[in-house]
């Protein structure tokens, strides 16, 4: 570690010391269970409601609790795991290609650059199976094969087809799974769902969890709720950028909260940029969107062999058909012969970036390569190619008014997933007792790159098969605590600590609207703490911070009602928070001084350009710890023991 | 295609404190809009245009802006998510409009769907029918093993034509009759078309059917308005198939 304070807490994630592949059942083994009627005593607060929270809720309610559940938007529906496209990897070895669940825990620790835990990787590479299970009992339309039997495709890091699909629209599907599960449950009058509810603050007596604060969004109401557990189900971060793929109301806000209220905030740095995204076209965009990973199957990556071609391509004065194949540069393929179009989503972000700032990008801006499907349509034909990606070739068509059956399609890099979040032990704990996080928000088991088709499992496996089972064990404790208090002193302070928040941003009355600040904070972190980082840039980019949260609490207007439905003020709270959280990312940024996965610095690259991690000094996971209002927050560890795979310096070629 | 500046566009959007005040048209101007920018995209130019004058911008739904959470559920010249087709409001593009037009923009027309605020409808009233049946009564684990039920592609292919429904209610606001046929049918046709969804299928369409008339939608008259406007081309294929299948529940009961 470059510093190690007297104060500095190394982490435990509490996982037993047995060999990796009896880990969970023998924790499970150890687990304690609650009586099914004294669950019925229980109340459990799932906050969000996407596969994380859908399944958590439903399945928690299935078990016997009650449980309260929440979202900002007006149906769990649409939460954004619906936007998942591509597909949900699994180890179910269907294809009789030697997949294994040792090979996907293998993949996907390597995938995330050894900086995953062991322990939890492979517990959910031995659960992917059943989440194929369950999925198709609930009714997901996966493909098929002409047997009957349910098919795969490819995804990048890997070499083995393991990834399941309901054509481009994947995650909308495993969605519809788990809200219909959820439906059920609501019926049933097990979940309590308040949709169109957005917390605001979480609750702690006794330092354990015991409730949050909520907006109603549509009447302005503040409203407390207690229970015996509370569980973060509210997705990443990657709107601090601004631009990204993620919904417009994705937000970090309710991870924040946690953060500041003790529960510590690990690996801000790992942010995921996707290379397939549809180029930024203008100033006034307001969101990216995705092409599926699926895509690089196949189509083919590439850029001008020759300058000259692309310059004119920019202008353009020539079209793609009019450079011969023999002047197109495959850098995929020609720097990764043995992965090619498949290599991990940062590797091939990070070459997408490097072809264009050499000066070989492809659009007006020079910041596009293109996704070529010419080949596969000339071999397979149009019929396979529409099949396969019919939606998301409509969806490219759609946005930019050109046919990529016809031309190439052009992609750029953009911010997608984050793989940093609340840090939790083996039981999906967070450091506050009581307060659970799952799926996208908390940080566990993608290390710092997630492979294609992984979010929609890990989502799912902490939804369906961990946490209820996990939870158990707090729970235990707690059958004897009645129903809590919300008139308690901490309920009031937290819910006036909420109403002033509110307060203020109203008061200011300054000049610019929410989005001014939110897009210039965006274009910082895009420029200083986006896909290279330097030591530099990073202290730059802190500074920078400070003065727009500084304009934006002099200078922002909030127009309309605190009582009504008022999505300025929605924004307003959640550009705050991420005006705080932006520089925790360029802080952990600073800190980690090696390169991994998707966070590269510098300084730190081998002789061919690669990521060069220093596993000497920060194999671990640096967890932040929140310290108050402008104070630098407090830093701890957990370390990560690679005790079954060797660590190696990670090469696709 | 290059992107054209339209110098002016001008809008009629209904303007609506909540559900009891009583709403009205608006008009507003936006200047320099690029053709490639969303109509959403407009409609935060315009926003932030109103935060500047120190009004209360216009409410509208949205969220993942890219056609599939179906949130946006705008009714644009008399047409819900405007003027092009197999797209959600999120996807209509500036380009299928000409400089200088005037558009009008409402929040969706039904009964079922009480107007919240300016573009805001609630719709609530699509939970309660899938709370009433739309679902596999199966609990998380105990299941069988994937591949333990084969399904023929095209049934699986059928499923997920109907299961891509985005419950944006985009068919009940093409309705003359406010219905909701093709939401329900498209529920129902995507769990009776797979094996596991055969064992409770004469209970849900009931189910789902009594709940839909309960909550006020009005019946279906087969003019095909919805899937004309529908973003994910459901077809009224599916309201046939429902229609079958709660005839043949009605008589088996």
């Amino acid at each position: 570690m470059s510093f190690i304070s007297s104060d500095m807490r190394i982490l435990e994630s509490g996982a037993p010391e047995v060999p990796l592949a009896d880990k969970w059942a023998t924790h499970k083994a150890d687990l304690r269970v609650v009586s099914p009627a004294n669950k019925r005593k229980l109340d459990i607060i799932v906050v969000g409601t996407g596969l994380a929270g859908a399944s958590a809720a439903a399945s928690l309610a299935e078990l016997g609790y009650n449980v309260k559940a929440f979202c900002y938007q007006d149906s769990p529906r649409r939460a954004h795991s619906i936007s998942a496209q591509g597909g949900i990897n699994a180890a179910k070895n269907y294809q009789n290609d030697n997949d294994s669940v040792f090979r996907l825990f293998y993949d996907t620790i390597k995938g995330g650059d050894f900086r995953a835990r062991e322990a939890s990787v492979y517990r959910l590479a031995e659960i992917s199976p059943n989440i194929i299970d369950q999925c198709v009992a609930q009714g997901v339309p996966f493909g098929r094969e002409y047997g009957g039997l349910l098919a795969n495709r490819s995804f990048g890091g890997a070499q083995v087809s393991r990834t399941f699909f309901a054509r481009g629209q994947t995650g909308q599907q495993l969605l519809l799974g788990a809200y219909q599960a959820l439906n059920r449950q609501i019926a049933a009058k097990r979940v309590k769902m308040f949709s169109r509810h957005e917390m605001l603050d979480l609750v702690i007596i006794d330092g354990k969890a015991r409730g949050i604060i909520t907006r109603d969004l549509v009447t302005g109401e503040i409203m407390r709720f207690g229970a015996h557990s509370v569980v973060i189900a509210t997705g990443g971060y990657g709107n601090v950028f601004y631009l990204s793929t993620n919904a417009m109301g994705s937000n970090g806000s309710a991870v924040w909260q946690c953060y500041k209220k003790g529960a510590y905030f690990a690996n801000p740095c790992f942010v995921q940029i996707h290379p397939t995204c549809i180029p930024v076209h203008g100033e006034q965009q307001s969101k990216l969107t995705l092409m599926s990973e699926s895509l690089r199957n196949d189509g083919r990556v590439w850029v001008p062999k020759n300058k000259a071609d692309a310059e004119k391509l920019r202008k353009g004065e020539i079209t793609p058909s009019d450079i011969p194949d023999t002047d197109r540069d495959f850098y995929l393929e020609r720097r990764y012969p043995s992965y090619g179009n498949l290599v991990p989503r940062d590797v091939a972000s990070r070459a997408a970036k490097e072809r264009c700032d050499a000066g070989y990008g492809v659009n007006p801006e020079g910041k596009a390569v293109f996704l070529d499907f010419k080949y596969s349509i000339e071999s397979m034909g149009r019929g396979y190619i529409s099949t396969r990606y019919g939606n998301l070739f409509q969806m490219y068509e759609k946005i930019t008014d050109v046919d990529p059956y016809k031309e190439p399609m052009m992609i750029y890099p953009a911010i997608h997933y984050t793989m940093g979040g609340s840090w939790v032990d083996y039981n999906l704990m967070t450091t506050i007792p009581g307060l659970y996080s799952v799926g996208e928000a908390n940080f566990s088991d993608h290390g710092a790159n997630r492979l294609g088709a992984s979010a929609l499992m890990q989502g799912l496996a902490d939804g369906y098969f961990i946490l209820p089972y996990t939870i158990g064990e707090y729970l235990a404790d707690e059958i004897q605590t009645p129903p809590t208090d919300t008139d308690s002193p901490e309920f009031e302070n937290a819910e006036m600590t909420v109403r002033e928040r509110i307060k203020r941003l109203f008061s200011i009355q300054g000049t610019r609207p929410v989005d001014y600040f939110h897009k210039k904070l965006g274009h910082i972190m895009w420029d200083y703490v986006g896909m290279s980082r330097n030591a530099e840039g990073l202290t730059k980019a802190i500074s920078l911070i400070r003065e727009i949260r500084e304009e934006f609490w002099k200078d922002v207007r909030i127009t309309g009602e605190e009582d009504n439905l008022n999505p300025e003020l929605e924004k307003a709270l959640r550009v705050a928070d991420f005006s705080e959280m932006a520089e925790l990312i360029a802080t952990d940024a600073l800190e980690r001084k090696e390169s991994c996965g998707g966070h590269f610095r510098e300084e730190s690259v081998t002789e061919e350009g690669e990521a060069k991690r220093d596993d000497l000094n920060f194999s671990s996971v640096l967890c932040w710890e929140y310290m108050g209002e402008g104070e630098k927050p407090e830093l701890h560890r957990e370390d990560l023991a690679f005790e079954n795979v060797i660590l190696s310096q990670r090469s696709y070629k | 295609m290059a992107d054209q500046i339209f110098k002016k566009i001008y809008l009629k959007v209904w303007r609506q404190k909540n559900a009891v005040s009583k709403g009205r048209f608006e008009k507003y101007t936006v200047e320099n809009i690029s053709s490639g920018l969303s109509f959403l995209e407009m409609l935060d130019i315009l926003n932030n245009q109103l935060i500047e004058e120190n009004k209360d911008p216009i409410a509208f739904d949205h969220d993942c802006r890219e056609g599939i959470c179906g949130a946006c559920s705008l009714y644009i010249n008399g047409r819900p998510h405007g003027p092009d087709d197999e797209v959600t409001t999120c996807q209509l593009h500036m380009r299928k409009f000409n400089d200088g037009d005037t558009i009008t923009v409402e929040p969706w027309r039904a009964g079922a769907f009480p107007v919240i605020k300016d573009l805001i409808v609630d719709r609530n009233a699509f939970e309660k029918i899938l709370q009433a049946g739309g679902f596999i009564s199966v609990n998380t684990g105990g299941v069988p093993d994937a591949n333990a039920i084969p399904v023929s592609p095209d049934d699986a292919e059928e499923a997920m034509d109907a299961a891509a429904c985005i419950g944006c209610g985009a068919c009940v606001a093409a309705c003359k009759n406010s219905s909701a046929m093709l939401f329900v049918s498209a529920k129902v046709s995507h769990l009776m078309k797979l094996p596991q969804g055969k064992p409770e299928a004469k209970r849900r369409v009931l189910s789902m059917m009594a709940k839909m008339d309960e909550l006020g939608f009005g019946s279906c008259s087969n003019t095909g308005a919805c899937e004309a406007e529908c973003p994910k081309k459901i077809s009224i294929t599916n309201i046939a198939r429902l229609n079958r299948e709660f005839l043949k529940a009605k008589f088996s009961e």
